[in-house]
C-alpha cells in the first residue's frame, strides 16, 4: 500500500464529491466525505476489478446499499477511470447517466441498482451466494449507513449470511453517527452496533478511525483470512470529513453547497493536496 | 360425463421447476419457509443443492435473486402472493424491476381460492401492483399444461417476470394437441358474437362454463383467455370487441387495477365499448372453502352467468 498515493486519490475524490453536488445543487455530500478512504482504498488497494473491462468475468462486486452517497462512489470510479471524470459535473442533470442513486444499467463499474434503504445488503448477500454455489473466490463488499441498519431487512440479510456462511462478504457499516434527523443515537439507536452483528454469527471488525488507510488496511486483511463467517467492518467516521465547515454538521447530509462555499471547500481541498508534496514524476 | 382432471397450478409450478432444472444448470428456487405449499419442495427434493431457503424473510429474499441474476443465475423466488407482490413490492419494484433484471417469481395462494386462511392471506392486488412495474411481464395461467408452459416462457424471456398460481385444484383445460403457448398472446377459445368473456386464471373455467349456459339462454359468448396480464394482448381484445360491442372482464382479483382495468384502459382509450368488471368489488375476502367463498363472490359459473345474462339485457 502506497498510503501517500492513496491519500491524492481520495483528496481528488473529494473534489469529484464537491464538484457533482454543487452542479447538481442537490446530493450528500457528508456520508460521501465519510466513506472517501473506503471507497479509495476498496478501488485502489482492495478489490480486483477492471476499469476496462467492468463486467469482467470474476471481478470483486461492491454494492453502495447507502446509495445517497452516489456522489462519492461516482467521484471514485472517475478517478479509477471507468469514466470521464468530467462527466462528474452532469450527477442529477436531466439526461445524464449519473443518476441520483447508483444505476447499473447505465454507469460503468455499478454493481447494483441501490438507493432504498436496506436493499442493497440483500442483493450483495445474492451475490456473495452466487459465488459460493458455483465456487468462484470472488469477493462481495457492501457498504451501509448507520441510520441504514435501523431498516428491518438490514437485519434478515444480516441472518441469511451468517446462516449460509457467506465468507465471501463484506459488510461495512460507516458509523460517521449522524442521519437526517440528527444523531443516530438519538433518532434511533442502533448501538451497539458490533455486538449486534456478533450476536448475528459476523466477525465483527472494529476500526477506530475509518478516514485511516493503515487501520483500513489492517481490517481488510482480517477480513481475508476469516472462513465460513461474513465479516462486518465498523468503521468509526467523521461525517464530511475533510471539509471543515461541514464536519460533524447533520446539516450537510443532503445539502449542496452553494457557490462561495463550494469554493470554500475546494481551496481547503487544494491546500490539503500541496500540503501531500510533491507528485513524483 | 368423464370425471375432469383437476391439478392446483402451484403443483405445476413446482413440477415445471423441476423440467426446467434438468435442462438448465443456472436455474435456482429460492423460498421463503414455504416449500411444501408454494410445491418448490418438488425441485428441492430433485435438486437440493439449487434450493435456497431463505426462511421466513421475503423482502431479503427478493434483494438475494436480484443479486444472485446480476451473477449469471435465474432466479425463480417463491411464496404467497401477497408476501411476493404485497409484502416484498417495493423490493421487486426497487431491486428488480428498476435494475430490470432477470429474476422470475412465482406466486402461490393468490386470490380468495385460498380458502380458509382468510383475508390476510387472500391477495386480491398482486396483479396490479406488478402491472405498474415498468418492464415486468405479469403471467395468470388458467390450468395445468399453461402453468407448466408459462413457468418454461419465463425461462426463456430476458427480464422480470411475475407468475401467479392457485391453490385450489383447476380443472385442466388446455388439454388438446394443437394447444401452443405465446407470452404476450390471448387464447380465443370460443366465439360468438353477443359478448366477448375475458376471463384469466382460476375464472377461464368457470366462463366456459358459464358461456355455456348462456347460449342456453340464447346469448352468444366469444370467450378470450389471457394468461399474460401485461403486456396485454390488445389486437385479440379490440378485434372481438369491434365484433362483439360488449365486453366482460372476469377475474379472482380486485377490480381496480387488474384485468378488468387493462381491458379497461385498451378499451376507453382505442375503442371505447360497454364494459363489465366480475372480480372482487373493494371488499377484502373471509375464511370458508375456497369452492364455497368462489360461490359466495360471485366468481363460479353461477355468478358469471347471471351477471354477464344481466349485463346483456341492458
Amino acid at each position: 500500500m502506497n498510503e501517500l498515493n492513496l491519500k491524492r486519490h481520495a483528496n481528488r475524490i473529494r473534489k469529484g464529491i464537491l464538484d457533482g453536488v454543487h452542479a447538481a445543487r442537490s446530493g450528500h455530500p457528508g456520508g460521501s466525505l465519510s466513506a472517501t478512504e473506503v471507497f479509495t482504498y476498496l478501488y485502489f488497494e482492495e478489490m480486483n476489478i477492471d476499469p476496462k473491462n467492468p463486467k469482467m468475468e470474476g471481478r470483486d462486486r461492491f454494492v453502495l446499499s447507502k446509495g445517497h452517497t452516489a456522489p462519492g462512489l461516482y467521484a471514485t470510479l472517475a478517478e479509477r477511470g471507468f469514466f470521464p471524470k468530467e462527466d462528474l459535473v452532469t450527477l442529477r442533470h436531466t439526461g445524464s447517466y449519473l443518476q441520483g442513486h447508483p444505476d447499473m444499467k447505465h454507469i460503468p463499474g455499478v454493481d447494483m441498482s441501490s438507493g432504498s434503504l436496506g436493499q442493497g445488503i440483500s442483493a450483495a448477500c445474492g451475490m456473495a451466494l452466487a459465488a459460493k454455489l458455483r465456487g468462484e473466490s470472488y469477493r462481495v463488499y457492501t457498504l451501509l449507513g448507520d441510520g441504514e441498519i435501523q431498516e428491518g431487512q438490514v437485519w434478515e440479510a444480516a441472518m441469511f449470511a451468517a446462516a449460509k456462511k457467506l465468507d465471501h462478504l463484506t459488510v461495512i457499516v460507516d458509523n460517521n453517527n449522524l442521519q437526517i434527523d440528527g444523531a443516530v443515537s438519538e433518532v434511533n439507536s442502533p448501538y451497539p452496533i458490533d455486538d449486534k452483528f456478533e450476536s448475528f454469527n459476523f466477525h465483527v471488525i472494529n476500526v477506530e478511525d475509518g478516514n485511516d488507510f493503515t487501520q483500513l488496511e489492517a481490517a481488510f486483511g482480517e477480513a481475508r483470512r476469516i472462513k465460513d463467517q461474513p465479516v462486518a467492518i465498523i468503521l468509526k467516521t467523521v461525517k464530511g470529513k475533510g471539509v471543515s465547515f461541514m464536519e460533524n454538521e447533520v446539516g450537510w447530509h443532503g445539502t449542496a453547497p452553494n457557490d462561495e462555499q463550494y469554493k470554500e471547500a475546494i481551496a481547503e481541498l487544494e491546500e490539503a493536496y500541496a500540503k501531500l508534496g510533491k507528485e513524483e514524476a | 360425463m368423464s370425471e375432469v382432471k383437476k391439478i392446483a397450478t402451484r403443483e405445476s409450478y413446482g413440477n415445471a421447476l423441476v423440467e426446467l432444472g434438468k435442462e438448465h444448470e443456472d436455474v435456482i428456487v429460492l423460498d421463503a419457509d414455504l416449500a411444501a405449499a408454494t410445491k418448490t419442495g418438488i425441485f428441492k427434493k430433485a435438486f437440493p443443492d439449487r434450493h435456497v431457503d431463505c426462511g421466513i424473510a421475503e423482502c431479503n429474499m427478493m434483494g438475494i435473486a436480484a443479486g444472485l441474476s446480476t451473477c449469471g443465475m435465474v432466479p425463480f423466488a417463491s411464496t404467497f402472493a401477497m408476501f411476493a407482490a404485497g409484502r416484498a413490492y417495493e423490493q421487486v419494484r426497487n431491486s428488480i424491476g428498476y435494475p430490470r433484471l432477470n429474476v422470475k417469481i412465482g406466486a402461490t395462494h393468490a386470490g380468495i381460492s385460498v380458502g380458509e386462511d382468510g383475508a390476510t392471506h387472500q391477495c386480491l392486488e398482486d396483479l396490479a401492483l406488478m402491472r405498474e412495474i415498468p418492464g415486468m411481464v405479469v403471467l395468470n395461467p388458467s390450468d395445468d399444461i399453461e402453468a407448466r408452459a408459462c413457468v418454461k416462457a419465463a425461462y426463456e424471456h430476458q427480464g422480470p417476470v411475475y407468475m401467479r398460481f392457485g391453490r385450489l385444484a383447476a380443472p385442466v383445460i388446455n388439454d388438446r394437441p394443437d394447444y401452443h403457448f405465446e407470452l404476450g398472446k390471448g387464447v380465443l377459445l370460443k366465439e360468438g358474437f353477443d359478448v366477448t368473456l375475458v376471463a384469466t386464471g382460476l375464472m377461464v373455467s368457470e366462463t366456459l362454463e358459464a358461456a355455456k349456459r348462456l347460449e342456453d339462454l340464447g346469448i352468444s359468448c366469444e370467450v378470450i383467455n389471457i394468461h399474460t396480464i401485461k403486456p396485454l394482448d390488445e389486437s385479440l381484445l379490440l378485434a372481438s370487441a369491434k365484433k362483439t360491442q360488449a365486453v366482460v372482464t372476469v377475474e379472482e382479483h380486485s377490480t381496480i387495477g387488474g384485468l378488468g382495468s387493462a381491458v379497461a384502459d385498451t378499451l376507453s382509450e382505442q375503442l371505447p365499448t360497454k364494459l363489465l368488471k366480475i372480480g372482487v368489488r373493494d371488499v377484502f375476502g373471509e375464511s370458508g372453502p375456497a369452492v364455497e367463498l368462489l360461490h359466495k363472490y360471485g366468481l363460479d359459473a353461477d355468478g358469471i352467468t347471471t351477471k354477464v345474462a344481466e349485463f346483456c339485457r341492458h
